[in-house]
């Protein structure tokens, strides 16, 4: 279990493909460099999309935690 | 003994208000007074628009008065809807006046918000990216594609949600097609700047349309979630830190709630109304329901959407008047054409349960969209389509 502050947390769960990774998105636009965002996802495309993103977008995966139903990203905006 | 009318007020002269307007009129004759406020009163085919822009057809057949396409016993309140008092059940409008209601149907489409996208409006010579997503916006787009003579394109989407989510696809294939014809196809380089992992939203629709995009030449980017905009440089760049370069620019706008909605603090953080998905019912009003665009549900913005709800919302507010049970729940049914270009199409139908499984594309499916396109104005507003189609909606 990853123990760390997150500034922002959605909650994605329900949201069909690309919902969730529109959502991190979204959320990596209006915050500040630094902060930490965590997505919630029961969307099983969301394991493959999210981190690719955030290594294309050269942001940062902190973890990635399956939870029961749903998955945990944690991303830590780095630029 | 005779009752008082139930007020129904629609907002928006849309596919979805205008056939809701019609259905409710129809189903309940003297037991509703039915008002539908559009601030045009034209409505206005909007999958027309990609016609426009490429060339096929003119601006002309794509407009209507909403007047002529109401049932006579529909009230049309040519004005826009300002606020809504939820509590006080009235629409406040521009001019002032004000609407009550017993029955709301919010159906007020969705706002195209270029200013959103730095450099992507303006430019000292003209707009940084063109987009087809209004008629003035099409006939622009028509005119650069018409001066174009070769070079780098680039069409990309600036934001999701956005409305009838094939278009951008339809575009760039029925551009190459274009191109080739103009005889400029080998000089020309055109790129899809897709947001996700793939080109569409849809992963089966990805799946056929990306080998055809290969097979015709046409570059695709992913991840590419527009950042900026530079007319002068003819640069776009992206969040994910590239660049791309372009000597002609197509970006569907990223799209908001109509600022009705989010002045009267009835939208979420996009200004899209909170729907429940099955009633249509806007969270925590019973007797407001909102269709189209303007939910927050995920389904595709599009005018076949609202085709398919504008019958729930009918029925339902016709229950409710007669105390009767509701008859019908909205699946997310949806049915859109796409076309990839040569006269050939696919059909994507689905709903919230089962996504599209499109076949093949076909010169019958263009057809199809072709005949769709003509008969949309003598049967879609009026109710003559939609009717067997929630029929089969109830039955399955």
């Amino acid at each position: 279990m990853s123990v760390m502050q997150v500034d922002r947390e959605i909650d994605a769960r329900g949201m069909p493909c690309p919902g969730p990774l529109m959502a991190l998105i979204g959320a990596i636009r209006e915050e500040p460099a630094g902060a930490v965002i965590a997505v919630l996802s029961s969307d099983a495309g969301s394991r493959t999309d999210i981190p690719a993103w955030t290594t294309k977008a050269r942001q940062e995966l902190l973890s990635v935690d399956e939870e029961e139903g749903y998955t945990k990203f944690v991303v830590r905006k780095a630029r | 003994m005779s009752r008082v009318p139930a007020r129904v007020v629609v907002v928006g002269g849309g596919v979805g208000g205008t056939l809701a307007a019609n259905l409710v009129s129809r189903e309940l004759a003297r037991d509703a007074r039915v008002t539908v406020v559009d601030p045009t009163g034209m409505h206005v085919y909007q999958p027309g628009f990609l016609y426009v822009a490429l060339g096929q057809a003119s601006g002309r057949w794509l407009s209507r008065d909403e007047r002529g396409l109401l049932r006579r016993d529909v009230d049309l309140v040519i004005d826009a809807a300002a606020s809504i008092d939820r509590d006080g059940g009235t629409v406040r409008l521009e001019s002032g006046a004000s609407l009550a209601y017993d029955y709301l149907v919010l159906a007020p489409g969705a706002r195209l918000v270029p200013e959103q996208v730095p450099g992507m409006s303006s430019g000292e010579a003209g707009p940084g990216a063109h987009h087809f997503y209004s008629l003035e916006g099409a006939l622009r787009l028509r005119e650069a594609i018409r001066r174009f003579r070769g070079g780098r394109i680039m069409v990309g989407v600036a934001g999701i949600p956005y409305k009838c989510p094939p278009a951008p696809i339809e575009f760039v294939l029925m551009l190459e097609e274009h191109l080739r014809r103009r005889g400029i196809r080998q000089k020309s380089e055109i790129t899809f700047l897709s947001p996700l992992n793939r080109a569409f939203t849809v992963e089966s629709a990805s799946k056929l349309v990306q080998p055809i995009m290969e097979r015709r030449g046409i570059g695709l980017q992913t991840f590419f979630n527009v950042e900026t905009v530079d007319p002068s440089a003819g640069i776009v760049t992206s969040l994910e830190g590239e660049k791309a370069e372009y000597d002609l620019l197509v970006l569907v706008p990223p799209h908001r709630g109509q600022r009705v909605i989010e002045e009267s603090g009835l939208g979420d953080a996009g200004g899209w109304l909170p729907t429940d998905r099955s009633t249509l019912q806007v969270d925590g009003c019973e007797r407001v329901f909102a269709m189209g665009d303007a939910t927050n549900l995920p389904i595709s913005k599009s005018g076949s959407t609202a085709h398919f709800e504008a019958p729930v919302v009918a029925s339902r507010i016709a229950s409710m008047i007669r105390g009767t049970a509701p008859p019908s729940s909205y699946g997310g049914r949806v049915m859109c054409f796409l076309e990839t270009g040569d006269r050939k199409a696919t059909v994507l139908r689905f709903d919230y349960e089962h996504p599209p499984v499109p076949p093949a594309p076909s010169v019958m499916w263009h057809a199809a969209k072709w005949m769709f396109n003509r008969l949309y104005w003598a049967t879609v507003p009026q109710g003559r389509i939609p009717d067997r189609a929630a029929r089969k909606e109830e039955a399955r």
